[in-house]
């Protein structure tokens, strides 16, 4: 085939590129900061002994864990404005992935709180906590440390969908990959620096993560 | 001081249809040392964590100083107080666990002054004075800033005493502080136990340690079937069992 | 002017091009989870007990694809293929990069429910005589295939998930036809409630049938 491999074009609109990035990034990062919000509320009512708030909790999981994301997304830029809360393409985006995200989250931070062993909160209780001085000294420290890679993880995974943005036209790195394609015609170049930048932002996230959790260990 | 420190009357509790605690009497004065022994499932642990309101319970009352602990009843309805009294009435209460229970995420010190900053409402530095103070005084203050993942078991056991003591309780409860720890591991936390004993600490200490409870005690109390079988002097207790029960779990506990 | 019409009957009109939607949903759905699950599978074979080179080979593919968002590999493999002369239809290119997409995870499930079958079933099925593929056909696939069924249903709901991202490229599965059909009722709102809901329900049985799967298959 008479094809030869020229990516002169895709590294003059290499800036592009990476402005793309940072923006996937951000949107990733904005969505987890929301979706851990919801997450953790969500978390506390699954484990709750209230039987409607943690079947309340549950179904919101099981609901978003089975609806694909790109119809969140599409719903909530092109139907929530119907319901009158109009928001910009970004902002409707984050919200979508952030709602999606706190399913997800939920998860993790629920097998987190399980995961603290309950002869802790009577130790906390013993020495005369309340509740909440248990929940926030004891608990949410404990259990963040035991998350943390099920967290980064989900990040890692919510920074590849953000490339769902590029369906409602966000600037981000898909949508700027798929710009530069159309416009030069540099096909396979384009996106093999396109999926390249989403491997090697991948690994090194996976790299940092890595050794935040070395760090933050229950040190011995 | 007057009157009795503690006052159990008529405790009753269940876990569902199993009922653990049947009608349980006790007194305790200032300054009484009280092992509580008996085979397992008597109900001894129970009664330690109703004390403690770990355990919430169907019937009876428990007094401290003449104060109601986790109930009141007001025109014949029994009412659970509110959480944050609950938490002040169980600061009145020490406890130290089987499991140590160390927050695995605090140093030595930190597991010590927790209470003290988040329940007395100390200084950082006037914590960490009182904290340092008792974690000398279980022979620990050189580990203050090793976290619990790098202490022995019976160094856990005493910073977790530390911890306890730290709140300056009126009564020490101890639950079994020995039956998860290494042979070699129980004298070094039995000498802890035993020299808060010598300072005229209130406790009630739940253990299988027989010539500890012999040797510390003021008095013991023999739990059988959710209540009590049998109490009294260690030494008139031990020598001459008045209950077939008494006499058959002393012959089964191992006694060295 | 016709009066507004309800929206129960802007779906009855809308019936079949939203039926044949839901149905091209599932044959993407079902192409990609069988091709994924058989490539996959030898993917996970050579992940556990290939030779250095091939498993090196093996973890490149895998880590590349799961770097790679979906919908890069949907975009790339439309476009692509069309560069390379390939003449496939949208349908087919998008069906390929979502069975590559699904091997990658099948790959990695079928080598971690591998891996952590004890070393001794191996050494037992050996020490009675068993060559290595009769060893896998009755000791090794059936266990592993035990461990790995959560995460395979997980992977199939998420295939059914990732279907919607064919939409993009102009395949007419369930998320296109109910935008076209928006394009013409401007019942956003409503359509995409619809369509999150076929999705849900499609995806929720695949749970239940999993789970139900799992207790009737499971050991305990």
């Amino acid at each position: 085939m008479g094809y030869t491999l020229n990516f002169a074009a895709v590294w003059r609109n290499f800036d592009d590129l990476l402005w793309g990035l940072g923006l996937s990034l951000l949107l990733a990062a904005v969505a987890i900061g929301l979706g851990c919000v919801l997450g953790l509320v969500l978390a506390f009512g699954r484990v709750s002994r209230s039987r409607l708030l943690s079947g309340l909790a549950g179904l919101y999981v099981t609901v978003f864990r089975n609806l694909p994301l790109l119809v969140l997304v599409l719903f909530s830029f092109f139907a929530l404005p119907q319901m009158g809360l109009r928001l910009s393409k970004q902002s409707s985006f984050v919200l979508a992935l952030a709602l999606y995200s706190a399913a997800y989250l939920a998860e993790v931070f629920r097998g987190g709180l399980l995961g603290v062993p309950q002869g802790l909160r009577e130790a906390g209780l013993a020495i005369g906590l309340t509740q909440t001085q248990i929940r926030r000294s004891i608990v949410l420290p404990i259990m963040l440390r035991s998350v943390l890679p099920g967290l980064g993880s989900t990040f890692i995974g919510l920074f590849k969908d953000t490339s769902l943005a590029a369906a409602i036209a966000v600037p981000e790195l898909t949508f700027e990959a798929r710009k530069i394609n159309v416009e030069t015609f540099r096909v396979i170049e384009t996106w093999i620096v396109a999926s390249g930048l989403y491997v090697v932002t991948c690994s090194i996230l996976a790299a940092l993560l890595r050794q935040v959790e070395a760090k933050l260990a229950i040190s011995r | 001081m007057h009157g009795n420190l503690l006052e159990i009357h008529g405790l009753h509790k269940r876990y569902g249809s199993v009922e653990v605690l049947k009608g349980v009497d006790c007194n305790v004065a200032h300054g009484e040392v009280i092992s509580i022994i008996g085979s397992s499932g008597s109900g001894k642990t129970t009664m330690l964590r109703c004390v403690n309101m770990l355990e919430e319970f169907e019937g009876g009352t428990i007094r401290i100083d003449g104060e109601e602990i986790g109930y009141a009843t007001a025109g014949g309805e029994r009412r659970r107080k509110p959480e944050k009294e609950i938490a002040r009435q169980r600061a009145l209460t020490g406890m130290a666990f089987q499991q140590f229970n160390l927050f695995p995420h605090m140093t030595a010190l930190q597991n010590v002054t927790l209470g003290l900053r988040l329940v007395k409402k100390m200084s950082r530095e006037e914590s960490q004075a009182l904290g340092e103070t008792w974690l000398d005084r279980v022979g620990l203050l050189s580990r203050k800033d090793h976290y619990p993942s790098g202490l022995s078991g019976g160094q856990q056991q005493r910073v977790a005493i530390a911890r306890a003591i730290a709140m300056s309780p009126r009564l020490m409860l101890f639950d079994e502080v020995t039956s998860a720890l290494d042979p070699e591991l129980v004298a070094e936390v039995l000498q802890v136990v035993r020299s808060l004993a010598d300072d005229g600490m209130t406790m009630l200490l739940v253990t299988h340690e027989m010539r500890f409870a012999y040797e510390v005690s003021s008095r013991v109390i023999f739990m059988n079937q959710g209540r009590i079988g049998e109490e009294g002097n260690p030494k008139m207790m031990f020598a001459s069992p008045k209950t077939e029960r008494l006499a058959e779990f002393l012959k089964s506990s191992r006694f060295d | 002017m016709n009066p507004p019409a309800t929206f129960s009957e802007l779906v009855w009109l809308a019936r079949w091009p939203l039926l044949y939607g839901l149905g091209t949903t599932v044959a993407i759905s079902l192409l990609a989870i069988i091709g994924g699950t058989v490539l996959g599978t030898l993917l996970g074979l050579v992940l556990t007990y290939g030779s250095r080179a091939s498993r090196f080979g093996a973890r490149l593919y895998t880590d590349f694809v799961r770097g790679t968002p979906v919908l890069v590999l949907v975009l790339a493999s439309f476009y692509i293929l069309g560069v390379a002369g390939l003449d496939l239809s949208a349908f087919q290119a998008g069906v390929l990069a979502l069975t590559v997409f699904c091997s990658s995870h099948v790959g990695e499930v079928t080598r971690g429910a591998l891996q952590s079958i004890h070393k001794g079933q191996g050494e037992a099925a050996k020490a009675i005589g068993l060559t290595f593929s009769q060893s896998f056909r009755h000791v090794l696939g059936p266990q592993a295939l035990r461990l790995a069924l959560p995460a395979l249903i997980n992977t199939a709901v998420e295939m059914v998930k990732a279907s919607t991202l064919l939409s993009v490229i102009g395949v007419a599965e369930l998320l296109l036809r109910t935008q076209e059909v928006i394009s013409r009722t401007f019942q956003s709102l409503e359509f995409y409630l619809l369509a999150g809901f076929l999705y849900f329900a499609v995806n929720y049985a695949i749970e239940r049938l999993g789970r139900y799967v799992e207790r009737r298959t499971s050991l305990a």
